[in-house]
């Protein structure tokens, strides 16, 4: 599967001959977990793992919790109240996939600024990178429909807010908010379709994951130093890389299990901490909650949805090029969608010639700013859409797209970066013994950045 | 029954139909220390079941618990009532009988709804309401106090200012707890519940004992959901311990190998 040359599968026994000339699933899965992997990579490649761990858990928990469900908007309420009070375990299972959320979204952006930092976008792994971006689309879509299932009152408020979205499309917009919502405003028909989509989308996610796996097994992981694995030769190949299995199982383990003792802690003492109290009430149609607040990993892009009144001059003089076509609503719904469009553009809008952060001294600050920039945007987002949140949701909209749409492709031209190590054995040695040399952290761990 | 009804009719009249409860928030809301608080809280049982007696008394005359069974009462972790004392208790409710009669309730029956439609019903309002906030939407305070919902319904009880003011052609009541003005007028005054257990019926220890039975009927399964909380915390532990130990093994001659190199 991979290009990097290395061992492959040798049936030896009869029957492990009599299977590979029928089906070669054997040979697939050791290629598969035999692949040779960068020595260099750091703690910051562990989250794929913890993402796998957490599609597996929702969809397990998941198909326990459908068992007790019932996706009617008379009875969801009611038979989640059930789920917590009589079902055995009921309460760790809801629990555990209400969190398993929060865990996988936060796994996924730790994931994705991985990604940007080092420039995992880069040729040859765009492929890799949209597929990403899709299968964080696709758990948007999910995460967003698995909120409305209990019927609270954010549920069915932030249906009716994020399906308004679409209604703000000129022209037809309506009919699709009709069309999605299954009638004029949130119900029952909008209930059941989100049910049977939100069963259905994960299993999507899944196809999307394995594709996601084949396209980086092709390529190569990418890695800290950002060169590639020498592929002249098996035993060039060898001094860069080592067998996913063990090497890189275990400490991915090892770095899963501590990711999931705060998880399980969080789960167990504070399961609440991350919901909204308001979804604990009956959803009603008659009364509005005071701030309709969607959960916290959606904050950041719908800061970014309501930056944009009508008050900004972009704002006007888009509105009056397109003759009035595109108003603020629908300017805010094309901002947060291009929010994500504009990530996904990541790998042509970058023109820097060298792949890794750690050699892009003036790349490195806006990195990082842009981290922090999602984080006061995700805070912004749970804030009152007025002064002075409005201004720095505004700024932080700005400096998003200015990241990925001026400051990428200038740096490429303006920055003079530094010399990567020449190869990936070059860079393990080196901060092994600069490691070993400090002392200080213990010499087992994986170079760092 | 009868004697209830009628109390609900009295309370409807005298508290108007004014809008219920929204979420609460600004008001001042005090951190009074529960039992159930914190990774190794558990409910104090002699709380619990003068909660309940404080919501049978005053709160079910308008208010209704209709996710709770009655059967949910005898919980080892929770009131932990005996069979006897279960089923008396559920034979003062009744229900529909489903022949278009009614029944005294038993076990597998749930409590009443609200009998008011203005008054919410409370079986999940200890999960409902926040009582902290903040500061700045960054959600420490909920991080450290916790959410505060069971504070928030002892704070809202004792909150009330006195005052009365006329909006709409119906009374408000001005609660600092709910930072604004409420429908339901103050509910608990001084010794007006008996205590069989001798604890002095003051506002405030009403106030905290029904805020914790309200907490324990929104969140039933808290101390077993935290025992399995810590049983996980202990077995990641030793399985993270283990596996580090494995990793730097693995990776040992590796390293030794880049060192030498």
């Amino acid at each position: 599967m991979s290009g990097i040359p290395h061992d492959h599968y040798e049936p030896k026994t009869g029957i492990e001959k009599w299977l590979d000339r029928r089906l070669p699933i054997v040979g697939l899965l050791y290629g598969t977990l035999m692949i040779p992997t960068p020595k260099n990579l750091n703690w910051w490649w562990i989250w794929g793992i913890v993402l796998a761990f957490c599609l597996v858990l929702q969809i397990i928990t998941g198909i326990v919790l459908v068992m007790h469900y019932t996706p009617h908007a008379d009875m969801a309420f009611a038979s989640i109240e059930h789920i917590m009070r009589d079902v055995n375990g009921g309460y760790m299972l809801r629990y555990l996939h209400a969190n398993g959320a929060s865990l996988f979204f936060f796994a996924v952006y730790v994931h994705i600024f991985r990604g940007l930092y080092y420039g995992s976008y880069k040729a040859p792994r765009e492929v890799t990178w949209i597929i990403g971006m899709l299968i964080y689309l696709v758990m948007m879509a999910t995460g967003f429909m698995g909120y409305v299932l209990p019927w609270g009152q954010m549920s069915f408020w932030g249906a009716t807010v994020i399906t308004g979205l679409f209604g703000a499309i000129p022209g037809i917009g309506e009919p699709i908010q009709t069309w999605l919502l299954g009638g004029p405003a949130v119900g029952n028909a909008t209930l059941n379709r989100f049910f049977s989509l939100h069963y259905l989308l994960p299993f999507v996610i899944a196809a999307l994951v394995i594709l996601h796996v084949w396209a980086f097994h092709t390529t190569g992981n990418n890695n800290p130093a950002g060169v590639e694995v020498r592929r002249g030769s098996k035993e060039e190949a060898e001094k860069d890389t080592l067998p996913f299995w063990p090497y890189f199982v275990i400490k991915d383990l090892f770095a899963l299990v501590l990711v999931l003792l705060v998880f399980w802690a969080i789960v167990g003492f504070m399961p609440n901490f991350l919901g909204h109290p308001d979804n604990y009430i009956m959803a009603n149609p008659l009364v509005t909650p005071a701030h309709i607040v969607p959960e916290w990993y959606y904050l950041p892009f719908y800061a970014i949805l309501r930056a944009f009144t009508a008050d900004v001059w972009v704002v006007m003089a888009v509105n009056w090029l397109s003759f009035g076509i595109i108003d603020a609503k629908f300017f805010g719904v094309l901002a947060m969608f291009g929010a994500i469009g504009v990530m996904a553009l990541t790998p042509w809008l970058d023109t820097s010639s060298v792949r890794s952060g750690r050699n892009r001294p003036m790349f490195k600050w806006y990195f990082w700013l842009l981290a922090v920039d999602f984080v006061v945007l995700m805070w912004a987002g749970a804030m009152p859409a007025e002064p002075p949140y409005s201004t720095i949701s505004l700024i932080g909209a700005a400096y998003w797209f200015g990241y990925f749409l001026v400051i990428l492709p200038l740096l490429g031209v303006l920055e003079r970066p530094t010399a990567p190590p020449a190869t990936i054995e070059a860079d393990f040695k080196a901060t092994v013994k600069a490691k070993a040399a400090k002392g200080k952290v213990a010499p087992e761990q994986i170079p760092g950045a | 029954m009868i004697r209830k009804l009628a109390l609900s009719a009295l309370m409807a009249l005298t508290l108007g139909s004014a809008p219920a409860l929204a979420a609460g928030g600004g008001g001042h809301i005090q951190d009074y220390a529960f039992s159930f608080e914190g990774p190794f809280g558990s409910y104090d049982r002699a709380q619990l079941q003068r909660g309940l007696q404080v919501y049978t008394e005053v709160c079910a005359a308008c208010h209704g618990l209709e996710r709770v069974a009655f059967r949910s009462l005898a919980a080892e972790t929770g009131l932990g009532l005996d069979d006897a004392t279960l089923r008396a208790y559920a034979g003062t409710f009744e229900v529909e009988d489903g022949d278009g009669g009614y029944r005294a309730a038993g076990g597998p029956d749930h409590f009443p709804g609200s009998s008011l439609e203005t008054a919410p019903d409370l079986s999940l309002m200890a999960k409902a309401r926040a009582g902290f906030h903040g500061p700045a939407g960054l959600g420490i305070n909920q991080l450290i106090h916790g959410m505060g919902g069971a504070e928030y319904i002892a704070s809202f009880l004792t909150g009330f200012t006195g005052e009365e003011v006329e909006e709409a052609g119906s009374f408000l009541y001005v609660n600092e707890a709910f930072g604004g003005n409420v429908s339901m007028a103050p509910q608990l005054f001084d010794d007006m519940v008996e205590y069989s257990d001798g604890t002095q019926a003051t506002e405030e220890q009403m106030a905290q004992d029904v805020a914790a039975f309200l907490m324990w009927a929104a969140e039933p399964h808290q101390t077993e959901r935290k025992m399995w909380g810590f049983i996980g915390v202990i077995f990641l532990t030793l399985l993270a311990s283990l596996l580090y130990l494995t990793n730097k093994r693995l990776w040992a001659p590796i390293k030794d190998e880049a060192k030498r190199g």
